[in-house]
């Protein structure tokens, strides 16, 4: 438990000295325009990242939420649309069923099997695009099509400010359901039997099962689990662009990745936190967005990225092997 | 007094093999009982039919007078059996005191994380246990003696009537195993009957009241220690006459030592140590845990930044820089745990055995195949390793056979030099005999200079000629023979403390 909090000590520290040298480097960053934009770009990676971390914390990986994700809009969307449907909570329910379907399909497979989950969620997530794209076809649905209910509720503000250029700028309402959402993920982690197994079957597997956890129902809560967020944060991003593209998402699960890594948890298992992840998925966004900011090629945040992932990974990991000594 | 647990004329069978042959063993109340026996002798065997894991093809179990239809392992929790297994089964990553709870929730079949029940658990076994442990340390972050006695509480926990060890004192040093038998002897106050699991004779003397022996799945004696000495004990368990003689130096001392250092140091570990080694010297290094002795025979094998005034062999002035240039010196080194820093466990004996000659065995571009095979098979004999063939795998080997690999593989290297660490780490007394009867034969026939670091205060004093006690990276007394003896050696060690 201390070391998770000093670990998030640290990445808090990390992020404030990002944060400072990003403001000294271009003060636009500090602009309400910006901060407010910044909010919103946490939103669906956050709910991922966050279902990623259950994953990483039971001593899996997973790189199939965006796919999930991509799945769960497209299908939900284009039915919609063909059913001409403009309601919203049925839409999410939607997302999240098809979520956590292949989710448990994910579990299944590694459960069943005893694969390896980088294997297995790569080759779902190739499963699931290939699918999508062959079966439902590749079309946008664009904004003249999107159905209107579901906009409507992505652009909700719960503030206004007037930026320097005097235009006005909202903050996104989406961030109360990622703060609800990272709330309760707070609370099974921490203070129910099923996310202290998580990081008991993720800490020693063997262990776990002599102590008598469900180690099946936990690889599968864990899975089901991310796939509904990842689902959910699908939707949720359609609704927030304005538009449902099969192809969206690609390459975001290394951002994830990424992000949750940055965020302390451990690449061997049963290390990581709510909180970590949150303040780790900030830094990412932020830093990829200073780089737009700074007009920087976009190719080259495929390159900081990858060198977070590195870095993070091999700090996490130190940090790991020098507690065993 | 009745029995609290009673095994009946229990057979078990694994395939062909008769791993249990109508063994009968009963454990009273609040007793200490020891149940000896070589590796593969059934101990393991018996302790999985105890806890429910194993049910026995015949025989019978009878808890508190009761015969039981079905053993299983939620019974066996549920009627007070406690098994605390070598890997102690705990989780690394979660603190003391969830450990502590987290089984005890699971059973209760609780859905919340009570933390402050949790604590308090904790807080309340501990001092009942009478020790001292950080209740909110990450449990990875405690010694193995502090995890064993997480363990220990974690069976107290649930309630536990008889609390089974196997093999408790394996990684512990002299002093840890003090501290766990004032732990056991505690238990027993509180009416808590431990069964040890052991083949340390002097452990089993020390602390237990009755004794079963094991061999080859048939019990082969049993009585109250007071019937026993340490040579039946191990005459029970081996089957032989094992006597060690002591080892003492034939050979003249040549002019210059085969390895001469002055003032050998490691920033941190080894603050100057002077050494001298002969050939057909056994020299043993005695120490805690923490003392520098690992350190030291790194820094021999070139694996440490470490620096010296002097460090000749055969008189010549060198250094090595790294394990190959050590290797090329003429030092091997057997490593503490060859498990994790030794073995390869899943590949045959013989990749294990030549990988360290591998440069030897070229030819052209290839590996030379039949030349490797003649060696491994050489070793096999010399090394007495009783195995299938060369290709057999070495997790599936006994740990004297695999010990016996590893020490095979040096050998191969034809060094001048040999170094030890714990040499019979895990290894039962038959296998321990062969083990030390070879290197004997090293430092007499072949001129061996064996440098023996052990915590086996017996073994060094059997088998070593001279003795180093080493403290905070230097050496502090040393022993030879005439004047070589446990109790001086125990004596030196205690007054470190």
């Amino acid at each position: 438990m201390k070391g998770l909090k000093s670990t998030e000590v640290v990445i808090a520290f990390v992020l404030v000295l990002v944060m400072v040298v990003i403001g000294l480097i271009n003060p636009a960053f500090w602009g309400v325009g910006n901060l407010f934009s910044l909010a919103k770009s946490n939103v669906v990676i956050g709910i991922m990242a966050l279902g990623v971390l259950l994953i990483m914390i039971s001593g899996g990986i997973d790189v199939s939420s965006p796919a999930i994700g991509a799945a769960a809009l497209y299908i939900t969307v284009r039915t919609m649309v063909a059913l001409e449907y403009d309601g919203v909570l049925l839409p999410f329910l939607g997302a999240c069923v098809i979520g956590v379907a292949i989710g448990c399909f994910n579990a299944f497979v590694i459960d069943r099997f005893k694969m390896i989950p980088l294997i297995v969620t790569l080759g779902t997530a190739s499963i699931v695009r290939g699918l999508m794209l062959g079966l439902l076809g590749t079309s946008i649905v664009n904004i003249n099509k999107m159905p209107e209910g579901l906009m409507a509720f992505g652009s909700m503000n719960i503030a206004t400010a007037t930026a320097a250029n005097g235009a006005i700028v909202g903050l996104t309402g989406m961030i109360l359901v990622y703060g609800g959402i990272a709330f309760i993920m707070h609370f099974v982690l921490k203070h129910s039997m099923i996310g202290r197994s998580i990081y008991a079957y993720g800490g020693d597997p063997e262990a776990a099962r002599r102590a008598g956890v469900n180690t099946r129902g936990t690889i599968f809560f864990v899975y089901c689990t991310a796939g509904l967020l990842a689902g959910f944060a699908g939707l949720l991003h359609s609704s927030m662009i304005w538009q449902a593209n099969p192809r969206d998402f690609m390459g975001l699960e290394l951002d994830v990745l990424a992000a949750v890594v940055l965020g302390g948890a451990s690449i061997f298992g049963g290390r990581g936190s709510v909180i970590g992840t949150m303040i780790g998925v900030f830094t990412l966004v932020m830093v990829k967005n200073s780089l737009i900011l700074m007009k920087i090629d976009t190719t080259w945040q495929r390159v900081v990225v990858g060198a977070i992932l590195i870095l993070a990974t091999a700090i996490t990991a130190w940090r790991d092997r020098k507690k065993l000594v | 007094m009745s029995n609290l647990i009673e095994l009946k004329s229990i057979s078990k069978r694994f395939g062909g093999v008769r791993a249990l042959d109508s063994v009968s063993l009963s454990i009273r109340p609040g007793e200490i009982h020891c149940l000896a026996g070589e590796n593969g002798s059934g101990k393991s065997t018996i302790i999985k039919v105890m806890s429910g894991v194993y049910t026995p093809e015949e025989g019978q179990v009878f808890i508190d007078g009761e015969p039981l239809s079905r053993l299983t392992p939620a019974v066996a929790v549920q009627k007070g059996i406690q098994v605390i297994w070598q890997d102690f089964s705990l989780f690394g990553n979660l603190t003391v005191a969830e450990n502590l709870a987290f089984n005890t929730y699971i059973r209760e079949g609780r859905r919340r994380m009570d933390w402050a029940r949790a604590r308090q658990m904790a807080a309340d076994i501990l001092a009942r246990l009478d020790v001292e442990v950080d209740i909110d340390a990450d449990v990875e972050t405690l010694p193995t003696s502090g995890k064993q006695i997480v363990a220990i509480a974690r069976a107290l926990l649930a309630d536990a009537r008889v609390i089974i060890m196997d093999e408790p004192t394996t990684a512990l040093t002299r002093h840890e195993v003090d501290a766990l038998f004032a732990i056991v002897r505690d238990l027993q106050a509180q009416g808590i009957a431990v069964l040890f699991v052991s083949h340390k004779i002097r452990e089993m003397l020390e602390i237990s009241e009755r004794l079963t022996v094991l061999r080859n799945g048939k019990k082969v004696a049993e009585g109250e220690m007071s019937q026993f000495d340490e040579g039946a004990i191990t005459r029970a368990m081996t089957g032989l006459e094992l006597e060690e003689e002591p080892y003492l130096l034939t050979s003249h001392r040549e002019l210059s030592p085969a390895l001469e250092v002055k003032n050998l140091r490691v920033p941190g570990m080894v603050q100057g140590v002077d050494l001298q080694l002969y050939s057909g010297e056994i020299v043993g290094i005695s120490g805690l845990i923490g003392s520098g002795r690992t350190e030291l025979a790194r820094a021999l094998f070139g694996m440490e930044e470490a620096s010296a005034d002097t460090f000749r062999i055969d008189g010549r002035d060198t250094f090595p820089r790294s394990v190959q240039e050590a290797i090329k010196l003429g030092i091997a080194y057997v490593p503490e745990d060859r498990l994790s820093e030794g073995l390869f466990l899943s590949q045959p004996i013989e990749r294990n055995m030549v990988v360290s000659i591998l440069d030897r065995l070229r030819r052209g571009l290839f590996l030379d195949r039949p030349s490797m095979r003649a060696k491994t098979n050489e070793m096999l004999a010399s090394m007495q390793i009783v195995a299938p063939s060369a290709d057999t795998v070495v997790g599936d080997l006994s740990g004297g056979n695999a010990q016996r690999v590893m020490l095979g593989r040096w050998l191969l290297t034809g060094p001048k030099i040999l170094i030890l660490n714990g040499p019979t780490v895990g290894v039962d007394v038959g296998s321990k005999a062969k083990i030390h009867k070879i290197i004997r034969d090293l430092a007499q026939q072949e001129s061996l200079a064996v440098l023996m670091i052990s915590d086996d205060v017996p073994e060094l004093v059997s088998n070593c000629n001279r003795v180093h006690v080493m403290h905070d990276g230097r050496f502090v007394a040393q022993f030879e023979r005439p004047s070589l003896s446990e109790e001086k050696i125990n004596d030196s060690l205690k007054a470190l403390k």
